[in-house]
């Protein structure tokens, strides 16, 4: 198949780690080739994080150039707008989690929160496909899940089904939140 | 769930999605890698997250995070010495810290062999410069090999391994960021078990050993010969790997990243160069290079960060008289930052830009950055909310490394200078020197207290400087994913004597020590005063548990409640301190003015509740009674 890159970012602290990997092992049990990038330099929360994921063709480089991405997995709505911006291909699709965790100069009284009007704008200017997800979970760290499940759902990752996402969470989550997790991934 | 030790410990040969950090594991398990040691600093850290996930008893290997990358690398020296094949890994500028050893490692015959993991950081993505290490190869007289991916680091790793213990020489491997962290499917060989030897080999009749008078420059005859020979072996396909273009009158010489960012560069390309990609960097493959360079008009060299292959190309050119145009760095750009796509496309249109096909315009982004925050509950930002009111705004701060670097952003602006590991406390000092006026306070973690801390603490005793110290202890190296340091009562083997810090303080001869708990914002305000007042150097230990690591720990508990604050709304005045001075990300603005709490990032610790000058901020009330949230 053709090469399909996704760039995905959110709020340090909101388990993009565990939704790249998730992704990039879901592309792998439906015999895709992939590799992919996390930029995790610091361990604290509340910086900007990213991830690539690149599936299908030769493996060259996990970074994705700017412009490029046909899928944005996005968990938080600043992000997503950021994301959009630097990253999705006229034609792509962004899919995001709709909750804002307010960045630094929203806080201080400098800048406007994004709101989801605002993203809904930059998509139809650069041409994206635009999908915000939203729904109550047993817990917040469940977000990234809750967003993997509307991409497999939705079946935003050719040749990828909800089967392999569940071997990917059995792969990845511990005995003891695996059941609730594919409860959310599945329901 | 995959269990990780399990997979490392694998006899059969088997394939597996891993980070460039875990095939690293991998690979020194493989390669009989008996000692490893370490201390943590991104890109790295995972490498030990991989190791240590091997239960204790089952590992073939002794692992440690050493105090600091000198002493770890002096531990693996002294294990190779022994007869053990070592590892020293560290970060990019653990090697300034290291390097007083490390340069004196080629002139030893390391029997057991000796492999140091650097984790270079183009792009400075979590360091303070993006230095180019293959500098410290050269005076080193250390080998440098540098893979391009996971699978590469792999299989680098056991070449330099078994280089190492032929030659009886150190080697280097240097992994760059988005290699360490890359991940794909590595194909991993199969393991046949094996216990530790127990033999001791230490030798001196392979000597000399102590580099004095004569016998160092003899040493040095030594490491120079090993070093060509070591070239001469590694001028070989296995390292230097040549790619067809259709334009075969130009070539690409170029390594690691900066090679698979060029492939992906040139995907689209009609016209595209010959590209001779290095796996060794130091010291240059001259056969391969000088056949290139041979068999083609125009060669550019394509390196991130420093011209390093780029001057000894040059050279290589000029001395065997070769006609042929060689395109190194057009300007200082070219030196700054990670080799993208984005960028490798930046640099090599400079150049041919017949080659690099055109991309839309550029995206102008609309919204400012979102730097890293110190999270909900962080003792540090409780901390810097107070020392902030018992400084005046002439005072002059130092930050150090670690999570309270953090402070120098708004709202606290605390810590206005920073340099290394540890140089608080002498930067504070020669700041504080014919300075009557303002006073001087430095910051240093506590993870850093032990790393390289004590000798400017020591000297500002020592020579009696005119400074506070105040020491943001949270008991543990939290920046770089919450490893154990001396004072946190554990080590990576397990229990350990905790070094107290303030004990140390005692016992360096620090007259002044003053602690508080980070969340008593009054106390501490007053104890800092306190201290400043006094002539001399002063310290103040500004204690909390590091809240993200507790409240991990805490999440694990089957009874775990999530706790949270709230603002009262009718007695909010609107003053906004919480939200723009203590500024804890918990606090989010309403669009009418207000102020709410995130119940996804708040932890209910409560240090932010003092800070309210009306008293709205109180716990949940469904917390109050201990019910579910």
């Amino acid at each position: 198949m053709k090469r399909f890159d996704i760039y995905m970012s959110g709020v340090g602290g909101q388990g993009i780690g565990l939704l790249s990997e998730a992704v990039i092992r879901a592309a792998d049990h439906a015999g895709l080739s992939v590799c992919g990038v996390d930029t995790h330099g610091l361990a604290q929360r509340g910086g900007m994080v990213e991830s690539f994921v690149r599936i299908g063709g030769e493996v060259t480089t996990p970074l994705v150039r700017k412009g490029s991405a046909s899928l944005i997995l996005a968990l938080e709505r600043t992000e997503a707008l950021r994301a959009v911006e630097a990253y999705a291909a006229s034609g792509g699709v962004l899919l995001y989690f709709d909750t804002l965790w307010q960045p630094l100069d929203v806080r201080l009284g400098k800048a406007d929160a994004v709101s989801a009007e605002d993203v809904e704008e930059v998509c139809r200017r650069l041409n994206v496909r635009h999908m915000a997800e939203k729904r109550d979970l047993p817990d917040v760290r469940m977000q990234n899940v809750a967003l993997l499940s509307r991409a497999a759902k939705e079946g935003l990752i050719p040749g990828v089904e909800m089967e392999h996402y569940r071997k990917a969470l059995e792969d990845l989550l511990p005995e003891r939140v695996l059941a609730e997790n594919l409860e959310v991934l599945e329901g | 769930m995959k269990n990780l030790g399990e997979m490392l410990l694998r006899q059969d040969s088997f394939s597996e999605i891993v980070l460039g950090n875990t095939a690293l594991a991998r690979a020194m398990i493989e390669s009989g890698t008996e000692v490893v040691t370490s201390y943590p600093g991104s890109p790295t850290p995972e490498i030990a997250s991989a190791l240590l996930s091997v239960p204790g008893e089952k590992r073939p290997f002794y692992f440690e995070f050493s105090t600091n990358e000198k002493v770890a690398t002096e531990v693996a020296c002294g294990a190779s010495l022994n007869g053990h094949p070592s590892c020293v890994f560290f970060k990019s500028v653990g090697l300034n810290v290291a390097a007083d050893s490390f340069v004196q490692l080629s002139l030893l015959e390391l029997e057991g062999g000796l492999v140091a993991v650097l984790g270079d950081d183009p792009g400075a993505n979590s360091s303070q410069n993006e230095q180019d290490n293959r500098h410290f190869a050269r005076m080193a007289y250390i080998p440098v090999l540098e893979p391009s991916s996971p699978s590469e680091a792999y299989r680098y790793y056991l070449e330099a391994m078994a280089l190492s213990r032929r030659k009886k020489m150190p080697v280097i491997l240097r992994m760059t960021t988005h290699v360490c962290h890359g991940k794909e499917k590595v194909a991993f060989g199969a393991w046949k078990g094996g216990a530790v030897s127990t033999e001791s080999r230490f030798d001196t009749s392979g000597g000399p050993m102590v580099p004095l008078t004569a016998a160092a420059l003899e040493m040095k005859r030594r490491a120079l010969a090993r070093l060509s020979l070591a070239g001469c072996e590694m001028d070989s396909p296995a390292f230097c790997e040549v790619r067809k273009g259709t334009d075969s009158s130009r070539g690409v010489i170029t390594a690691g990243l900066p090679f698979r960012s060029l492939l992906d560069v040139l995907e689209d390309s009609r016209r595209t160069p010959d590209i001779l990609k290095l796996g060794v960097v130091y010291p240059l493959p001259e056969k391969a290079v000088e056949e290139f360079l041979r068999a083609h008009d125009q060669v550019k060299i394509l390196e991130e960060l420093d011209d390093v292959l780029e001057k000894d190309i040059k050279a290589l050119a000029f001395d065997r008289g070769i006609r042929v145009t060689i395109v190194g760095k057009a300007d200082d750009d070219d030196r700054i930052g990670e080799y993208t796509p984005d960028k490798v496309a930046e640099v090599l249109a400079k150049t041919w830009p017949d080659m690099v096909p055109l991309r839309g315009a550029k995206r102008q982004p609309s919204l400012a950055p979102r730097p890293p925050q110190m999270c909900p509950g962080c003792g540090h930002r409780s901390a810097f909310h107070a020392i902030r009111q018992a400084l005046s705004k002439e005072d002059i701060t130092v930050a150090d490394i670690g999570c309270h670097v953090l402070g120098y952003l708004p709202p606290y602006e605390m810590g206005e200078v920073l340099l290394s590991m540890g140089h608080s406390t002498g930067t504070g000092a020669g700041l504080s020197l014919f300075n009557g006026a303002r006073k001087v306070v430095s910051f240093i973690g506590d993870s850093t207290f032990f790393h390289a801390g004590l000798p400017g603490i020591v000297n500002a005793v020592f020579n009696n400087h005119n400074l506070t110290l105040i020491v943001m202890e949270n008991g543990t190296t939290a920046m770089t994913g919450h490893q154990d340091h001396p004072g946190a009562g554990r080590n990576a083997n397990g229990p350990s004597e905790a070094i107290p810090v303030r004990g140390v303080l005692e016992g360096l001869g620090v007259k002044s020590i003053r602690e508080v708990d980070a969340y008593s914002q009054g106390k501490l305000i007053e104890l800092v005063k306190e201290a400043m007042a006094e002539e001399g150097f002063s310290v103040v230990i500004a204690r909390h548990p590091c809240m993200l690591k507790y409240t991990r720990e805490q999440q694990r508990n089957p009874d775990y409640v999530r706790k949270s604050v709230e603002v009262n709304q009718e007695t909010c005045d609107r003053l906004h301190v919480c939200v723009e001075s203590f500024g804890c990300p918990s606090f989010q603005r309403d669009e009418d003015g207000g102020v709410n709490v995130s119940r996804e990032l708040c932890i209910g610790d409560g240090s932010c509740v003092q800070t309210c000058p009306v008293k709205a901020i109180g716990l949940r009330k469904e917390n109050r009674g201990g019910e579910k949230a």
